[in-house]
């Protein structure tokens, strides 16, 4: 008799638990995580980078039948995994490696995400990913352009953005023809701040243009968040270089522009290596002030009704500023990121890193000006590539480079203010 | 000298200025009640994002900017005394730490709800601009900060040492209950204390918003700086912090010039650690 009743109980039971796995099966959750500083000094690019996947998860959980064939948007949610709704989990890395770091320990072990994306900052993405490689989770990096981030024999880890020696060769190339054109293009500065983000593009740059036979001639770092810059720009007054190229945040890169001002200092070229640079605060703050600063760039709004116009509508829409270089690489990060899951038809984290592996995108399924996303061993994608663009009037770039696909001629010398 | 070198060096002052500025507030807490304000920063940066609104409203610069900041840090000084500090005061020194630190955390947070994280920035000619000066530049936003750094040291200090009220102060930061006992409130004067040193803390932000970038982290930025001048100049001394912040602008400035900005931070900190060794009171503390 007892035992009829505790064995009636345990059907009951087990009917139960089947009857809720079948429910969540269907309205089944992919979660990811991601890193990125909404607090902090760089928070303006994390809010920023917040939207943009925010954008992308619009995208992919909702019909979106006006995007065409753009992967993902058609139909709502992900088909792979019978319409299952991507969930993204944000952290905040406080602009900070080790909480970085920490954040994607807990987003793994206590959210039990299935991918991560992130972190802005190379120094923190390099942190975040150790995490990921060590717990076996793939982690999809947008943005961060550290050389050395796909050096490390990594297995988890992907960068679909194109790095510093992709865009070394972009700037030689550039100057190359600049430098046909009748501009002097002799000596060149090169100001970073220390970061591993400015630290690894400076020496990137400073190698390629080495071995193409171009000297930097005045290496000038600092340190990230300076309180004042008047001395690095009165070095730059004095050495008088034909061209400067900043690696800066958007703190120290408005601060530099002001000082510029301020000291009546106008190089005749200015290469801005993107940050700071790109940032719609940098540019509604000092962008009136430094007309016709060079930039790069891998985004371009397209021409009107056409995905990349759609998209950056509905990101203007939901950020309050317009679409930029940054947030664009992001949101494409995470495409290829859910697209990889997609194909997986898995939530298993080896499925995905095999989807990841195989991946082979064209450039009509991107929404970036890339030749493709395909990964090399190293998980670096091999077919990322730039423009030069320019600041011409202080509020929007333009593409200027190369001619090809330029919107305008370049305009030189720097204006500044 | 060359140009150059003279520009470096005028650079270096303005800059000093601006942090004897920025730094007379905190000194004064400490001299007043020997509490370490851990939210000045922050309060350098409300001043900053008042002199934005009031910008953004009437389109004036900090002739309405320094005398609006003043007034509302002043008030947020007497609400944070009363509110926090009173009671922090009996608490052990951790408490007194951690306190001023959520005021910190608290203050930063909330504007960065309220404004967003974005970087804002006043017209570069809000203050007249940039002059020449016998080929020197000089920015007019950062000679008037400079000038109220001197008006409020020497306002402070004679507050300070030549009023009644000065010594009202003092004699509570000196004994409160003997204060007490010779019919002087500790309340109403550390109130008066925390109004005033907030105030010019307000001043301070709304003068250096005219050339410097507005975020809510900005004060985390310029906080560094005023503990080590409050630290060089000797706690609690309002002069000490004048000459410290002049001292550690020039030597920013000339070793960011000479030996590369990435090391300035390490000349300036050897300087003022080898200094401390000799001289552990600052300049014009009391030993």
């Amino acid at each position: 008799m007892r035992f009829k009743r505790v064995f009636g109980l345990l059907c009951a039971a087990s009917i139960s638990f089947v009857l809720a796995g079948a429910a969540s099966a269907q309205d089944k959750t992919v979660k990811i995580g991601a890193v990125f500083p909404l607090s902090g000094n760089a928070a303006s690019a994390g809010i920023h980078a917040k939207a943009a996947i925010e954008t992308a998860m619009d995208i992919i959980n909702n019909a979106h039948p006006e995007l065409g064939n753009f992967p993902l948007a058609k139909n709502a949610g992900l088909a792979g995994l019978g319409g299952a709704k991507v969930e993204v989990v944000f952290a905040d890395n406080q602009g900070s490696p080790a909480t970085g770091q920490n954040q994607a320990l807990r987003l793994i072990t206590e959210e039990k995400v299935v991918a991560l994306t992130g972190a802005y900052q190379s120094g923190i993405t390099l942190t975040a990913s150790a995490i990921a490689e060590k717990y076996g989770i793939p982690f999809v990096n947008g943005e961060s352009t550290a050389a050395n981030l796909t050096e490390r024999g990594f297995k988890w880890f992907f960068r679909t953005t194109p790095i510093a020696s992709d865009f070394a060769k972009v700037y030689f190339d550039f100057l190359t023809d600049m430098k046909a054109a009748g501009a002097k293009t002799d000596t060149i500065a090169l100001v970073h701040d220390t970061t591993e983000y400015g630290t690894s593009v400076a020496s990137v740059i400073t190698s390629a243009f080495k071995e193409k036979g171009m000297a930097i001639a005045e290496d000038i770092s600092y340190v990230v968040n300076a309180t004042d810059v008047q001395s690095q720009v009165l070095q730059l007054k004095e050495k008088k270089p034909d061209v400067v190229i900043m690696v800066a945040y958007t703190s120290d890169a408005i601060l530099y522009s002001k000082t510029m001002q301020a000291l009546d200092y106008k190089p005749p070229m200015i290469i801005a290596d993107d940050s700071g640079y790109s940032d719609p605060s940098f540019i509604k703050s000092v962008g009136k002030i430094t007309q016709g600063v060079f930039n790069r760039s891998s985004w371009s709004v397209g021409p009107p009704g056409s995905p990349t116009a759609i998209i950056a509508d509905m990101y203007k829409k939901r950020s309050g500023d317009e679409m930029d270089d940054t947030a664009g690489r992001q949101m494409q990060a995470f495409f290829v990121l859910c697209d990889a899951i997609d194909r997986a038809g898995s939530t298993d984290p080896a499925k995905i890193q095999a989807a990841l592996k195989a991946i082979d995108l064209k450039p009509d399924q991107l929404m970036m000006g890339y030749k493709g996303i395909k990964f090399d061993e190293k998980g670096q994608n091999t077919l990322a590539s730039g423009v030069i663009i320019q600041l011409q009037d202080g509020e929007h770039y333009v593409s200027v480079w190369p001619k090809a696909t330029a919107e305008k001629a370049p305009i030189m010398p720097f204006k500044g203010w | 000298m060359s140009s150059i070198l003279v520009q470096v060096v005028v650079g270096g002052l303005l800059l000093g200025a601006v942090y004897a500025l920025f730094s007379s507030g905190l000194t004064l807490i400490w001299g007043m009640m020997n509490i370490v304000n851990f939210a000045h920063g922050d309060f350098v940066m409300l001043g900053m994002y008042v002199a934005f609104v009031i910008w953004k409203l009437f389109g004036s610069g900090p002739l309405l900017g320094a005398p609006a900041a003043a007034l509302v840090l002043a008030t947020l000084g007497i609400v944070v005394y009363f509110g926090l500090i009173r009671s922090i005061m009996k608490g052990p020194m951790l408490a007194q730490i951690l306190g001023t630190f959520g005021l910190a955390l608290l203050l930063r947070y909330a504007v960065f709800w309220w404004f967003g994280a974005n970087f804002l920035s006043l017209p570069e000619d809000i203050v007249g601009g940039t002059f020449d000066l016998f080929g020197i530049r000089i920015e007019a936003s950062r000679l008037l900060a400079g000038l109220v750094a001197l008006i409020v040291t020497g306002a402070l200090h004679v507050l300070l040492t030549r009023t009644t009220l000065g010594s009202k102060m003092l004699a509570v930061a000196e004994d409160s209950a003997a204060a007490q006992l010779m019919g002087i409130r500790p309340d109403t004067m550390q109130a008066i204390a925390w109004a005033i040193a907030a105030g010019v803390t307000g001043i301070a932000g709304a003068l250096i918003a005219t050339f410097f970038y507005v975020v809510p982290t900005v004060g985390e930025t310029l906080a560094i700086v005023a503990f080590v001048t409050v630290s060089l100049g000797g706690f609690g001394s309002v002069p000490g912090a004048l000459v410290a912040g002049l001292l550690i602008g020039v030597i920013e400035s000339l070793s960011a010039y000479w030996i590369g900005a990435v090391y300035k931070d390490i000349v300036v900190y050897a300087l003022f650690l080898g200094f401390l060794w000799f001289r552990p009171q600052g300049l014009m503390g009391k030993s």
